[in-house]
């Protein structure tokens, strides 16, 4: 045996106490559901982890009547300062509980281990350190005087970083004073209902937070529900639009962060080696499940085939496998139905005449694998070169210039990410400035952290995450207007402007 | 011994240049009690196309000015508002049918309202970015960006917003660096092309404001589901029949424009409409001695 | 022999390879000058990445004795004495007395004056690490400063190859190497390499030590490497032990980096050899992950890889213990020489 067939190392289960079945979590107590109980399945094994309530429109009804009464009767009239305690209790109990959840949500997504243990967990109770601290600094948020909470929020999530994203929702919406009704990813409930623990053991109050489980029938009953204020969706670009179009005419305010396709530039000065770091974790990180995923490569001609190779020599170390070995780097993909759409965008590829290679290396019987795969020669017509296929797929394309590296990189109707690798300062700035991203990174890919603002430009959404941006987003201005114009102006009433504001993007 | 006046054609504005409606058509501008004033442009579809294309052209160059420049263009609208005051309150008494000193308290209202926004120029990027202390070896800094192409509805009250409304709408938007295609108000539309020509005779670079007279019930589908437009500022959409500005929004939401909604009167000037049409672009870099 | 003239560069196939003939001062600084830069953050980044693998049962096992049968056990101290060297060379040949089955370590390190010690305690067991023996490394050449004139490095090293070292380890001249004078460094390179010749044309191999601790810079430190093994080292090595930070798992990533680069270039493999500051098994582990990720694991033998350490070998013996019996060992299980 050699030594790079590291013997397993597995991550215990014995620190999981799972039931065997999960209630949505309803004005702070686990109840049933009245659609059908569903299974949640280990995307490695396909085996039942645990079975899990459905909602229907009834249930969704109940947990906004639940947020709603909450709101009024507790969370808007409690100071910020006990609202960051309450944050800052969640953000400890989730680093208490930190493995256990890591456990949990590498069995339920099939995400390794190291990521969840390393990445996922951290940032959650970061996120939660982060915001818990803005509750009673609201004032100082850049929303001029007095920004006020919109109400209810609906947070529908997706399934890639199911715990991490149900923190990007539910933090900033807390500090900023609102009540949340969560839907968790269909496939990824699992760390939700870890979480509702939690909420009861830092004694949040009853209906603070509601999480109702369920298919994508839940989540439409709760972004159309007529009594919430605030609807925020993390999936989909064709979801995002369709919520988009529900939202459309109401006060709802709304904020969407959706797909990617996002191009990672490298120039021929780039530090290669760290290069190669960033694009594997760019693509490979998570087995690609990143709407920010660095999916396009745009390397400069000149330095194409030391990349490409480089890439190859170093996507033979990764490990895929057990998503609990310590020692995997491409886990499962999450179901089968995405595993599916991963290999027809493949396919769809190959006929279009790129070139796929794929690592070498053997795959589980059961469960949902995908091997890590680039394709070269790569021409921005092909399909995989504007789709986003959401795995561990790389398409490799060429420029010669850095105009063109910018048009390449904006070619696309979304804007999420983008990634930048050159020793030259004055060239990266410039670049940064004319990539059409939300989040651009230079010489490094994939950084995340609650008080950096995430989010898209054009088809990948609107509305920012992280920071001070993704705390307004859960706020309403009270105006930064000229006093002395208004006058002059016909200026509207007060009710009017009010009005006019609740729709703001 | 009256003179015989010369009588001005007022035209579209795009790209830089007054072309005709590209349909040949045009209606009747009147005043409230229906005296002739003028024939306008009656803008078509294709117009509002041309003005698009003109629109996305102009931004990137428009976008990469320096703020300070930008600042200085807005300015230089208000400065030339100032000298032509007379030619605007005389449209606008005549075609909102209002006194002259009315007509003139919406000219010095708009005159003060570039003022305002030309200031914000190189200040707003300044309030709303900022640099974020992230817990890692990297430089971090969030920047406000123009959303692109803005596609805009100017108040369409009868009085009182025919010059002030349109501005109210425009300013905001370029000032990031957006350009704009932008409808007029359809009953009183001389002022927002006679403002348009004080545009050309200013620093402001052709295509950046792009003005269509004519129906905002014909115009405004076309704009709110043209997939080179990246938002849409429904201000004066309100007036249009009962509820069609969601259908607008609901366009819109193919391609996720953002969306302001319709607003009664000239906009109040705010920070809010300088923010609601640009993007927030954080960038990331390592730093290290070694 | 003294370089009065840098420019006028020594010989060296290598280098005549890769640049040309026209092998000047100005083709060497813009060969080194022209190499990839290294970002910092990524660098320690993917370290960190290599060090979070998890290396358990038999895969550690193999590990742990890798560590044994690839240390240069090492004592460089002033106050060295023979009867300090034998002891050291008994620890070299028989590390766990309790365990027959403990390899040996690949060799033993001393100062060039301890030589002769080291050769008569080994005996018949002095000989190459393959087979199963213990090599004498000898530091030379003013180590660790090598603030010395070229004809006393070298008189340093002709002597330690005399006395029977199989290996020398310089140092570079790191004053030359910061203040540009690649070609200097380049020189001295080659001159210690011709001589570590031995009378049977045969040569003692040459591990070239950077100080990466003194080159400070990332950047330096690849171009370093380049530079030595441009000039003809077997192996490059870290450090001397004697300047913080001595060697870390960035550095050595970032040297097997330059290693791989050259294989891929050249088909030629050169060794590699972190010193100083690897104390514990958990630690060296991670540097043999390092290693098998990067450039491969048949680098992981004797010819090809080497831990310069003194400590870490009872560390590594205490694990095997556990290994063995199951339970944790003690530090009065082992000994102390």
């Amino acid at each position: 045996m050699s030594f790079l067939e590291y013997a397993p190392a597995p991550e215990s289960t014995a620190i999981l106490n799972l039931k065997a079945e999960y209630g949505l979590f309803i004005d702070g107590e686990f109840v049933d559901g009245r659609g059908e109980v569903f299974d949640t399945i280990s995307p490695a094994t396909e085996e039942v982890i645990a079975r899990i309530a459905q909602a229907d429109a009834a249930d969704v009804d109940r947990a906004v009547a639940a947020a709603r009464r909450a709101y009024e009767t507790v969370w808007s009239r409690m100071s910020g300062s006990d609202r960051g305690k309450y944050l800052f209790r969640i953000a400890r109990l989730v680093q208490e509980r930190a493995r256990e959840l890591a456990v949990a949500e590498s069995l339920d997504n099939g995400k390794p281990i190291r990521e969840t243990r390393d990445v996922d967990v951290p940032l959650v109770a970061a996120w939660f350190f982060y915001y818990a601290g803005w509750a009673d600094k609201l004032e100082y948020a850049g929303l001029g005087p007095n920004p006020r909470a919109l109400g209810v929020a609906a947070q529908v999530i997706p399934w890639n970083f199911p715990l991490l994203m149900l923190a990007w929702k539910i933090a900033p919406a807390l500090a900023a004073g609102n009540t949340v009704v969560i839907k968790p990813a269909e496939t990824t409930s699992l760390t939700a209902m870890l979480f509702a623990e939690i909420l009861q053991q830092a004694d949040l109050p009853a209906g603070v937070v509601n999480i109702v489980t369920g298919p994508g029938s839940t989540g439409q009953a709760l972004v159309t529900h007529d009594d919430v204020n605030k609807v925020a969706f993390t999936g989909s670009t064709n979801v995002g639009r369709m919520i988009a179009r529900q939202v459309a005419g109401t006060p709802k305010k709304l904020t969407l962060e959706l797909g990617g396709k996002a191009a990672n530039i490298v120039f021929d000065d780039a530090a290669i080696d760290q290069a190669v770091e960033g694009i594997v974790n760019g693509i490979f990180f998570n087995q690609g499940h990143v709407c920010c995923a660095g999916s396009r490569l745009l390397v400069q001609e000149s330095v194409h085939d030391e990349v490409v190779d480089k890439l190859k020599h170093r996507l033979s170390t990764l490990r895929l496998g057990d998503p609990l070995d310590k020692n995997t780097d491409i886990g499962a993909i999450n179901s089968a139905a995405q595993l599916e759409r991963i290999r027809t965008l493949s396919d769809t590829g190959e006929n279009e005449g790129a070139e796929r290679w794929q690592l070498d290396c053997t795959v589980p019987d059961k469960g949902f694998w995908f091997r890590p795969t680039i394709f070269t020669r790569v021409s921005a017509a092909h399909t995989i070169a504007r789709e986003e296929i959401f795995g561990p797929v790389l398409s490799v394309l060429t420029f010669r210039t850095p105009d063109e590296a910018v048009a390449k990189a904006n070619n696309t109707p979304y804007g999420l990410s983008a990634g930048i690798w050159t020793e030259k300062a004055s060239r990266m700035l410039a670049i940064a400035d004319r990539l059409r991203a939300g989040v651009v990174w230079a010489n490094t890919f994939n950084k995340f952290d609650p008080s950096s603002p995430f989010g898209g430009y054009k088809e990948s959404g609107y509305g920012r995450e992280g920071g001070r941006q993704g705390l307004a987003a859960y706020l309403e201005s009270n105006g930064w207007e000229a006093p002395s114009l208004s006058a002059g102006a016909s200026a509207p009433s007060r009710s009017e402007k009010k009005s006019r504001k609740a729709v703001a993007k | 011994m009256s003179r015989l006046t010369v009588p001005k054609t007022y035209k579209l504005a795009i790209g830089g240049a007054f072309p005709r409606s590209e349909s040949g058509r045009t209606y009747v501008v009147t005043t409230p009690k229906g005296e002739f004033l003028a024939n306008a442009s009656l803008a078509s579809r294709k117009d509002a196309r041309d003005a698009v294309v003109a629109a996305r052209a102009a931004q990137a160059k428009w976008a990469g000015a320096t703020a300070y420049n930008r600042g200085q263009v807005l300015y230089r609208i208000a400065e030339l508002l100032e000298g032509r005051r007379a030619q605007f309150v005389d449209e606008i008494s005549r075609s909102e049918g209002v006194s002259a000193a009315a007509a003139g308290a919406q000219v010095d209202a708009t005159i003060d309202l570039w003022v305002w926004y030309a200031g914000w120029a190189d200040k707003y990027a300044q309030v709303v970015g900022n640099g974020n202390p992230v817990a890692g070896p990297y430089f971090n800094l969030s920047v406000p960006d123009p959303t692109g192409v803005v596609a805009a509805i100017a108040p369409q009250e009868r009085e009182g917003v025919s010059l002030l409304g349109l501005a109210a709408v425009v300013a905001p938007i370029v000032l990031t660096g957006n350009t704009v295609v932008v409808v007029a108000n359809e009953d009183a539309p001389l002022s927002a092309i006679s403002l348009a020509e004080v545009l050309a005779t200013s620093d402001v670079p052709g295509g950046v404001v792009n003005v269509l007279t004519g129906s905002p019930a014909e115009l405004a589908p076309w704009l709110a589901s043209h997939a080179d437009v990246n938002a849409l500022d429904l201000a004066g959409a309100g007036v249009l029949a009962s509820g069609s500005w969601v259908d607008l929004q609901l366009a819109a939401a193919e391609t996720l424009k953002r969306v302001l909604p319709p607003v009664s009167g000239a906009p109040v000037p705010s920070l809010d409409r300088i923010t609601a049409f640009v993007e927030t672009k954080t960038v990331w870099h390592t730093k290290a001695m070694l | 022999m003294t370089i009065d003239h840098p420019v006028a560069l020594a010989p060296a196939d290598r280098a005549v390879r890769l640049l040309g003939g026209d092998l000047t001062e100005k083709a060497l600084r813009l060969h080194l000058e022209g190499l990839a830069g290294v970002d910092a953050v990524g660098l320690e980044q993917r370290a960190a990445g290599l060090a979070t693998r998890s290396i358990k049962t038999s895969s550690k096992a193999w590990a742990l004795d890798t560590i044994i049968r690839t240390c240069d056990l090492t004592t460089l101290e002033g106050a060295d004495t023979p009867g300090k060297v034998r002891s050291l060379v008994a620890k070299a040949v028989t590390p766990d007395a309790s365990d027959p089955t403990t390899p040996r370590v690949a060799a033993v390190c001393v100062y060039g004056d301890m030589v002769p010690y080291a050769v008569e305690a080994l005996g018949a067991l002095h000989g190459d690490p393959d087979a199963g023996l213990v090599s004498v490394a000898a530091v030379a050449t003013a180590f660790p400063s090598g603030r010395a004139s070229l004809d006393i490095k070298l008189a340093d090293t002709r002597e330690a190859v005399a006395a029977g070292a199989d290996e020398i380890d310089m140092v570079i001249d790191r004053g030359a190497f910061l203040s540009g004078r690649y070609g200097l460094v380049f020189d001295q390179i080659v001159a210690v390499k011709e001589a570590c010749r031995r009378p049977d044309g045969s040569y003692a191999h040459l591990k070239v030590i950077l100080e990466t601790g003194e080159l400070v810079t990332y950047d330096n430190v690849r171009r370093a490497s380049w530079l030595a093994i441009l000039a003809g080292a077997d192996f490059i090595k870290t450090s001397t032990g004697k300047v913080s930070p001595a060697a870390t798992l960035p550095v050595t990533l970032l040297m097997l980096e330059v290693i791989r680069d050259w294989h891929r270039l050249t088909g030629e493999k050169v060794g590699m050899k972190p010193a100083g500051g690897i104390r514990a098994s958990k630690d060296a582990v991670r540097y043999l992950v390092t290693v098998a990720e990067t450039v491969g694991e048949e680098w992981l033998t004797p010819h090809l890889w080497r831990f310069g350490a003194s400590s870490l070998v009872n560390d590594v013996l205490l694990q095997r213990q556990k290994l063995r019996t199951g339970h944790y060992s003690g530090p009065d299980y082992v000994t102390v020489d």
